[in-house]
């Protein structure tokens, strides 16, 4: 078996006296697809923002791509990470917010453009023409000249989403994309990431409280609370048979409201 | 005298307080950019000093600076063997400039700070370093923003601009008052400075109002 992509070594996170993550290990494959579940609270969205790099960690290791995320080898040790490495890691990574988060002032093929052309380096023309691609995989070809308040939530997310693959990541971050979006416009967003997890070979790593999406795109499903993976497995099992208490409660639960 | 012919002296002086005025918006609006960005800077130095500049400037009233910048600082310069002597033209823009941009800056702050964390976290997900957040995705949105306050302190600079008249300087306020030591005619007098100043503040505003939308432009764009 190949090194995992990501991998949690007891991490932990507080956020003062609050511990949020308590020695979590984690891993995820290369080109996996894995959905995150869990209570509200238990550490969802602080699992991605730990690898997007948007909070820290306060104790364990992080690694993606067999480097460490938050630290540095030095010597034989590891030391916190320079800005400067954090820049080189995260580049592996891209991030689809529950809010969207485009940048409201810029087109939304400017949206697509502006980091690789000023990140990457890429030429105007090269980074339209990939931006132009993105858009029209996410079925939002025409609408390149609007700006993000003249589109629907749906499609907003979607160029948010056309927007982080812009930048050719390895590993994409979901935090409840369409948990912001109104019921009708849920499933034009599922069905592109769907499309990205049938024909791409990105790792994918996706928060959600869509249970019938997390059986449908995941090789594996993890239910988490309070700062550990309680439960993982294969989504047909996971569902039909789960072994944990917990678990069990938290799918009745949100069964019972969808 | 008939009023028509009060007209020349205060519109000499009339076009001295537009100088006065463009000019030390102009340099201000740089001043407050530079304090307010510097106030948020990721070095101690830069960050005191802005907050030293914007303290002091706000601290103490306009027309002690002014006096202080015209009657002291040449003193200070001759102590120290510069020429620190400016011509009142110079010793006004640069009071109004300095004044207008300590309040600016905090403007400039603010409104960068008004900036939501979502939109900087979406920028160094894309891994925008950090004076491309600033330049790019910060200052664009933050700028709409800061025009209604900019078009306060213009006009507020506009009025201010009354107080240089006591540094000699030929601007509107000071031929009004010539004017009237000299035909004692107060009540016609200030009933016309009074409209000039209230017409410069229309266009002011007039020009203010153009700016902030040739700089929000995005925001307008219908559905
Ligand atoms: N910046 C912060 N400061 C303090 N506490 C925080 C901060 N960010 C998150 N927390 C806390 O950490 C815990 C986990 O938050 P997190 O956002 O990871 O939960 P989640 O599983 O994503 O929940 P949800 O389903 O509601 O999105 C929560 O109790 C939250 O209040
Ligand atoms: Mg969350």
């Amino acid at each position: 078996m190949t090194d995992p992509i990501i991998k949690f070594d007891a991490v932990g996170k507080r956020f003062g006296s609050v511990t949020v993550l308590d020695g979590l290990d984690f891993e995820v494959a290369e080109g996996e697809k894995v959905t995150i579940i869990g209570p509200s609270g238990s550490g969802k969205s602080t699992i991605l923002r730990i690898l997007m790099t948007l909070e820290s960690i306060s104790d364990g290791v992080v690694y993606v791509g067999g480097e460490p995320l938050w630290h540095e080898r030095k010597g034989g040790n590891f030391v916190p990470a320079s800005e400067s490495h954090l820049r080189e890691m995260r580049r592996l990574l891209g991030m689809v917010f529950q809010s969207f988060n485009l940048f409201p002032h810029m087109t939304v093929l400017r949206n697509l453009t502006e980091a690789p052309v000023r990140v990457l380096g890429l030429s105007r023309a090269e980074a339209r023409e990939r931006g132009l691609e993105l858009l029209d995989m996410v079925g939002l070809a025409d609408q390149a000249k609007k700006f993000p308040h003249q589109l629907s939530g749906g499609q907003q997310q979607r160029v948010a989403i056309a927007r982080a693959l812009a930048m050719r990541p390895k590993i994409m971050l979901f935090d409840e994309p369409t948990s912001a979006l109104d019921p009708e416009l849920v499933g034009e967003v599922q069905a592109v990431i769907r499309q990205l997890a049938e024909e791409h070979d990105l790792t994918m790593l996706l928060v959600t409280h869509e249970m019938r999406f997390a059986r449908e795109i995941s090789d594996r499903v993890c239910f988490i609370d309070g700062g550990r993976i309680r439960e993982e497995g294969a989504p047909e099992e996971f569902f039909t048979n789960p072994k944990e208490e917990r678990t069990r409660d938290f799918l009745h639960a949100i069964l019972a409201d969808n | 005298m008939h009023w028509t012919e009060y007209l020349v002296p205060l519109g000499q002086g009339a076009w001295v307080t537009v100088q006065l005025t463009f000019w030390s918006t102009i340099f201000g609006a740089i001043l407050s950019f530079a304090a307010g960005i510097g106030k948020l800077s990721g070095f101690a130095a830069i960050r005191w000093l802005s907050v030293s500049y914007i303290e002091i400037f706000r601290g103490t009233s306009l027309l002690v600076q002014l006096f202080w910048l015209y009657f002291a600082l040449p003193i200070v310069g001759e102590m120290a063997g510069i020429d620190l002597r400016f011509s009142p033209v110079i010793v006004g823009i640069l009071a109004l400039s300095l004044n207008i941009g300590a309040y600016g800056a905090e403007v400039v702050r603010g409104s960068i700070q008004a900036v939501t964390r979502a939109q900087y976290e979406a920028a160094r997900a894309l891994n925008f370093t950090p004076r491309q957040t600033l330049f790019r995705i910060a200052l664009p949105q933050a700028i709409p923003e800061m025009m209604p306050p900019f078009d306060n302190l213009a006009i507020q600079n506009l009025k201010d601009t009354a107080l240089v008249s006591l540094i000699t300087l030929g601007d509107l306020a000071f031929r009004a008052e010539q004017l009237r030591n000299f035909t004692q005619d107060s009540t016609t007098i200030f009933s016309l400075v009074l409209i000039m100043y209230f017409g410069m503040a229309l266009v002011l505003t007039a020009m203010m109002r153009v700016l902030a939308r040739m700089v929000g432009r995005w925001r307008q764009t219908g559905r």
